[in-house]
């Protein structure tokens, strides 16, 4: 849990850094091209299999212990208390559910329709010799709708929420603990959570913003 | 009966060396063969049960509680006395001896009394073996610190939680041997009977408190490491389990109960606070070696303190009367417990109590806050500390110290003893009193062995502070395991018991008829309101001070409350299930024979002695006064079914010290 | 004070359980658990049953009390056993519902006592050092920081009582397990033989069907002796290296 719940914040990493490109006011070329690379790279199609398997792997293994511990919990109380344990930490497994549904969303939106479709422009650069597919135009058209917007923003805040809580977690599982380092740990974790959090709020935020602003 | 000390022969400081490499082994491959059986688990019976298990015994070890851990040992806070002289301030096995003789004011057995002192040293070893995290200085060795009674600082301690860390030291050895298949262990098992077969003790039956079965279980001997008595009292520092069945059912079977009126009055205890008080909570002795007792000098002060119109802050230090210090200044507010027990008596008798029942006296710490405070600051380099500067400093050293047992207080009272003085009183802690044992801790029935709370032999008529951990462990781990030997030796040719014998049988329908009898009353009245009565009865008559005229009335009310007992109390629930009502009626039907014998004892011992301080017998100070022409025996009691308990008599002999009336002014 | 009692009614484990309400009349000094004799006399006043509870040394150090007060084990005070437990949290007209510890392996015997063997089975599995009694070199051979013998301390100080179990919503007893790692672990003399000690007790507590850990921490905040969270990431860490790297 501890080990794919790191390396898939490795991969948001690297993701962010890649769909910062977006707010790049170049007509979304660097960004097309960026795509463009990602989805024919061999390397990083390997790297995409090692993510999907991640993300696979750490929803089972999530389910898992979740069922496991039903079964040693046994019967619940009459009264249940936030006041011995943050709502965070006890309701990993529903933040996780939710953030299932919104990569289903997510992947449904562009991964799909780019993979499996025809609705992409294709697009040429002066200064590349290859055919680009438009994707950037697909993002702003999806960012232009204010619902879309919504669910991601929603999707985010899950996403904070559960990395608030699995980011000190996975350090706490795998035994990284330090009486002198550990408080700041958990303090980087709580601001990369909801740093990383807002950085890619900030994508369909501003591009909402910038298409409004352009009518 | 004669009763045989069987202390060998030789100078007091080489008795036990010499016996211990004289005395009959048993081979390791007869060892296989033999089974021992322990009943209760605390520091004694854990210890001996892991040793015994560690040597090869087939052990069974009986507790009443759910897990080992749990045995009441746990509760012991202060600490455990050594004679390692870590200190360099002249402490000596010689003088450990010496102090817990003269403490227990020459009532024990001295060659007991130096064994004890001379297995000390060992046991800190093996404690620390076991990884028990005593209290360290900066130089990573061990710390000690002053307990009350004597003149050197030889108590190890883990902070206030001396007693639980021992125990879990020996409950981690025997989970190890149960681990290891050494040992048998029997949780939530209850002994209710002892088994003799021709004469020897062979057996216990016990009643699963799960199921409510009544189990027979056969070995070559009994030990019996079951605690003390104190909760006869109802209102004491034990445990709400604690009690006194298993030895008095050996008693019954006639084993012999030792100077039973020897119980401990704990000076420092949380006071009542109303009827439905179900137990007493100690306040570990060590605060007194920072906490002055006293009450107000002016009768009306105290009256405007119990009225709840003044606390102990509005007395101006004239007003107050720091009365140990006043009457012992060699002590002050380190003297024996019994000392300090009865002189809060006195001063709550005077009128002059601080609690509003009138049965309480100030432990102040404002002097230690204050010279720890100063003391801090100049070691901080604060020259001039303000006042707030030194509470603080002051506050944080004391609450280095004592913690967890201000935390505690604080718990239970709702007041913060850092700002108003502690309130304390006097309570039931420990028995010294028990089942006759002879020098290899054998009863006089063979085979019967007693250990730790449980028997009599150490502490005469006083225990001193820390003086009970050291104790239990001191017989679980260094005597019983070479003693036992001496009666097995001779049994490596008796076949493994088999538990359908007559004896067995017969002692299951008589403990099963028992059971019955209680549970078909059906009275009125609850198991508890029993235990109270008698509680309050053993309080009134047989408590801090008692006197002919009382015991004789309390004898008496006693019998009749029995007799009530009998005809009016009601159990609920089945006998075949898991019912804690009716475990506690077994229990309280025992404590109220036990209680006539306490009485009986005490009527008969016409003299002051340690916890037992008869009032006909006193100095023209006022001070307890003992008769070492006529009283210096162990009285042990034989009941006598139906008829008057008789007393058998152990002439104590002292070869080595001389009988001296304790003073500790 | 008046208060109305819900309390957990359960003949044996195998019986359906239920709740039952009582009306009380308590004092502010009263312990949880006098309040609880109080009611258990009425109810015998009355010829029924009385709740069974499990207690001992009523002075916070035994371990033995096991009950969920509103939701939380040992009642709404840190750092207190509900012995320790005083009416004076309360106010008259409170409504208290008191559960037994709930987790599978502390299966329930009747009303509020459960059965916390598994415990003892976890210490037997290796929370201790392999000392017989009389090899102890003399207790000053092998020096301790004061400090360190400080921090075993802070994990030996448990109780066994299992409030780590009952609170956790997986029903974990890494808690326990950890902390009795951790005691022996900071000592020179537990050192020793630590490797496989943190084996066998985290195979055996496994075995007794208890809960995974999620670093919910609900453990260390109703720990009647505050034990630290840090223990369970070191018993991690321990567990981790004992078995990829030490061979």
């Amino acid at each position: 849990m501890s080990l794919t719940g790191l390396f898939l914040i490795s991969f948001l990493i690297v993701h962010l850094l890649g769909n910062l490109q977006l707010l790049i006011p170049d007509g979304g070329k660097a960004f097309n091209i960026y795509a463009h690379f990602m989805s024919t790279n061999i390397v990083i199609k390997f790297i995409s299999i090692g993510l999907y398997v991640g993300i696979l792997l750490h929803a089972i293994q999530g389910i898992i212990i979740v069922l496991d511990n039903r079964k040693a919990k046994g019967s619940k109380y009459a009264v249940n208390t936030y006041e011995n344990g943050n709502w965070l930490s006890k309701n990993m497994a529903l933040l996780g559910t939710f953030i299932l549904f919104f990569l289903c969303v997510h992947m449904g939106d562009f991964w799909y329709k780019v993979k499996f479709t025809d609705t992409l422009d294709l697009i040429t650069y002066p200064d590349i010799d290859y055919q680009v597919k438009d994707i950037y135009q697909r993002v702003s058209m999806a960012f232009g709708n204010v619902w879309i917007v919504v669910i991601y923003i929603v999707g985010l805040i899950a996403l904070a929420l559960h990395l608030i809580h699995g980011f000190q977690s996975a350090f706490t599982t795998l035994g990284l603990q330090h009486p002198k380092y550990t408080p700041a740990i958990n303090v980087i974790g709580i601001l990369f959570s909801v740093g990383i959090s807002l950085l890619y709020a900030l994508i369909p935020l501003y591009m909402y913003f910038a298409k409004l602003s352009n009518y | 009966m004669k009763l045989d000390s069987k202390v060998p022969e030789g100078p007091l400081a080489e008795k036990w060396t010499k016996y211990r490499g004289s005395m009959n082994l048993v081979a390791p491959n007869n060892k296989r063969r033999l089974e021992v059986i322990i009943v209760g688990t605390g520091l004694a019976g854990a210890s001996a049960a892991a040793t015994m298990g560690e040597l090869g015994y087939n052990v069974k070890a009986f507790t009443f509680h759910d897990s080992p851990r749990r045995a009441h040992s746990i509760a012991a806070q202060g600490g455990i006395n050594a004679a390692k002289n870590y200190q360099n301030d002249g402490d000596s096995v010689y003088r450990l001896f010496y102090d817990t003789i003269k403490g227990g004011d020459y009532r024990s057995r001295e060659a007991n009394v130096h064994r004890l002192a001379e297995c000390s040293t060992e046991i800190i070893d093996q404690a620390v073996a076991q990884g028990v995290p005593f209290a360290r200085e900066y130089g990573g060795l061990l710390a000690n610190r002053s307990f009350g009674g004597v003149q050197v600082s030889r108590t190890f301690y883990a902070r206030g939680q001396t007693g639980q860390q021992l125990l879990i030291g020996a409950y981690s050895a025997l989970s190890r041997q149960i681990s290891l298949g050494n040992v048998k262990m029997y949780n939530r098992h209850e002994m209710l009977d002892l088994v003799l077969v021709d004469g020897k003790a062979r057996g216990i039956i016990t009643r699963n408190l799960l199921t409510g079965e009544l189990e027979k279980h056969a070995a070559h001997c009994v030990v019996l490491a079951t605690g003390g008595y104190g909760n006869v009292f109802y209102l004491s520092t034990n445990a709400m389990g604690c009690n006194v069945s298993a030895a008095w059912r050996a008693v019954k079977k006639g084993a012999l109960m030792a100077n039973p009126c020897f119980t401990q009055i704990h000076p420092t205890c949380i006071p009542v606070s109303g009827e439905y008080q179900s137990k007493l909570t100690l306040m570990s002795e060590s605060l007194r070696n920072d906490g002055r007792v006293w009450v107000p000098k002016k009768l009306e002060d105290a009256k405007a303190i119990q009225e709840g119109k003044k606390t102990g802050l509005d007395i101006p230090e004239e007003d107050r009367d720091y009365y140990l210090e006043r009457r012992y200044p060699a002590f002050g507010n380190l003297v024996p417990r019994d000392v300090a027990s009865r002189a809060a008596k006195t001063a709550t008798d005077e009128g002059k109590g601080v609690v509003r029942t009138g049965l309480g006296v100030y432990l102040d710490f404002a002097d230690a806050i204050d010279r720890y405070g100063k003391a801090a600051a100049h070691s901080k380099g604060i020259d001039n500390p303000t006042s707030s500067q030194i509470l603080e400093l002051g506050e944080e050293v004391v609450s280095q110290k004592y913690g967890n047992l201000f935390q505690m207080y604080e718990k239970i009272t709702g007041e913060n003893p850092y700002k108003q003085p502690m309130k304390i009183y006097p309570a039931v802690h420990y028995t010294m009193g028990g089942i006759w044992v002879d020098y290899n801790l054998e009863t006089n029935i063979p085979g019967l062995f007693a250990l730790g709370e449980a028997n009599f032999s150490d502490h005469g008529a006083n225990r001193l502070g820390a003086s009970a951990l050291m104790q239990g462990l001191a017989d679980g781990y260094f005597v019983i395991p070479y003693t036992i030997g001496q009666f097995l030796s001779n049994e490596i040719r008796t076949p493994k018991f088999d538990n359908n014998l007559p004896e067995f049988n017969a002692a299951e329908k008589d403990t099963r008829t028992r059971i019955e009898r209680l549970m078909s009353v059906n009275g009125n009245q609850s198991v508890e309101s029993f235990h109270r009565k008698l509680g309050k009865i053993m309080w009134e008559y047989c408590g801090m001070s008692r006197n002919a005229e009382g015991l004789t009335k309390g004898i008496k009310l006693i019998q009749e409350l029995r007799e009530e007992f009998y005809k009016d109390v009601f159990v609920p629930g089945d006998q075949n299930e898991f019912n804690p009502e009716l475990e506690k009626a077994i229990r309280v039907e025992d404590f109220l024979e036990m209680g006539e014998v306490m009485m009986r004892d005490a009527l008969d011992r016409n003299e002051s002695c340690g916890g037992h301080f008869r009032e006909e017998y006193r100095s023209e100070e006022g001070e307890a006064k003992r008769n070492d022409e006529d009283y210096t025996y162990v009285a042990a009691w034989e009941w006598k079914e139906g008829g008057q308990p008789q007393v058998h008599k152990e002439e104590l002999t002292f070869e080595n010290v001389e009988l001296k009336t304790r003073s500790y002014k | 004070m008046q208060l109305t009692l819900k309390v957990w009614r359960q003949k044996n484990g195998n019986a359906q359980g239920r709740f039952e309400h009582h009306n009380i009349e308590a004092e502010e000094h009263m312990s949880f658990l006098e309040m609880l004799d109080v009611l258990n006399e009425k109810l015998i006043s009355e010829k029924k049953e009385p709740v069974a509870f499990e207690h001992d040394c009523r002075e916070g150090i035994c371990g033995a009390c096991s009950m969920v007060i509103n939701g939380r084990p040992h009642g709404p005070q840190t750092g207190t056993t509900t012995c320790q437990l005083h009416m004076r949290a309360y106010k008259s007209g409170d409504t208290i519902t008191i559960e037994p510890f709930r987790a599978n392996s502390f299966p329930v015997i009747k009303d509020l006592v459960v059965d916390r063997s598994s415990f003892d089975r976890i210490i037997q599995a290796g929370g201790y050092i392999s000392v017989n009694t009389g090899q102890a070199p003399d207790g000053n051979t092998i020096p301790v920081e004061k400090d360190q013998a400080s921090d075993a301390f802070d994990s030996a100080t448990c109780i066994g009582c299992g409030a780590c179990v009952a609170a956790c919503p997986n029903g974990s007893a890494m808690l326990f397990t950890s902390a009795k790692v951790n005691h022996l672990e900071q000592l020179p003399q537990g050192k020793v033989e630590h490797n496989r000690r943190v084996k066998d007790m985290v195979k055996q507590m496994d075995k007794e069907g208890f809960g995974k850990c999620s670093n919910v921490g609900a453990c260390s905040v109703e720990c009647p002796k505050e034990i630290s969270v840090e223990n369970i990431a070191a018993l991690n860490r321990h567990y981790l290296s004992s078995v990829f790297v030490k061979k």
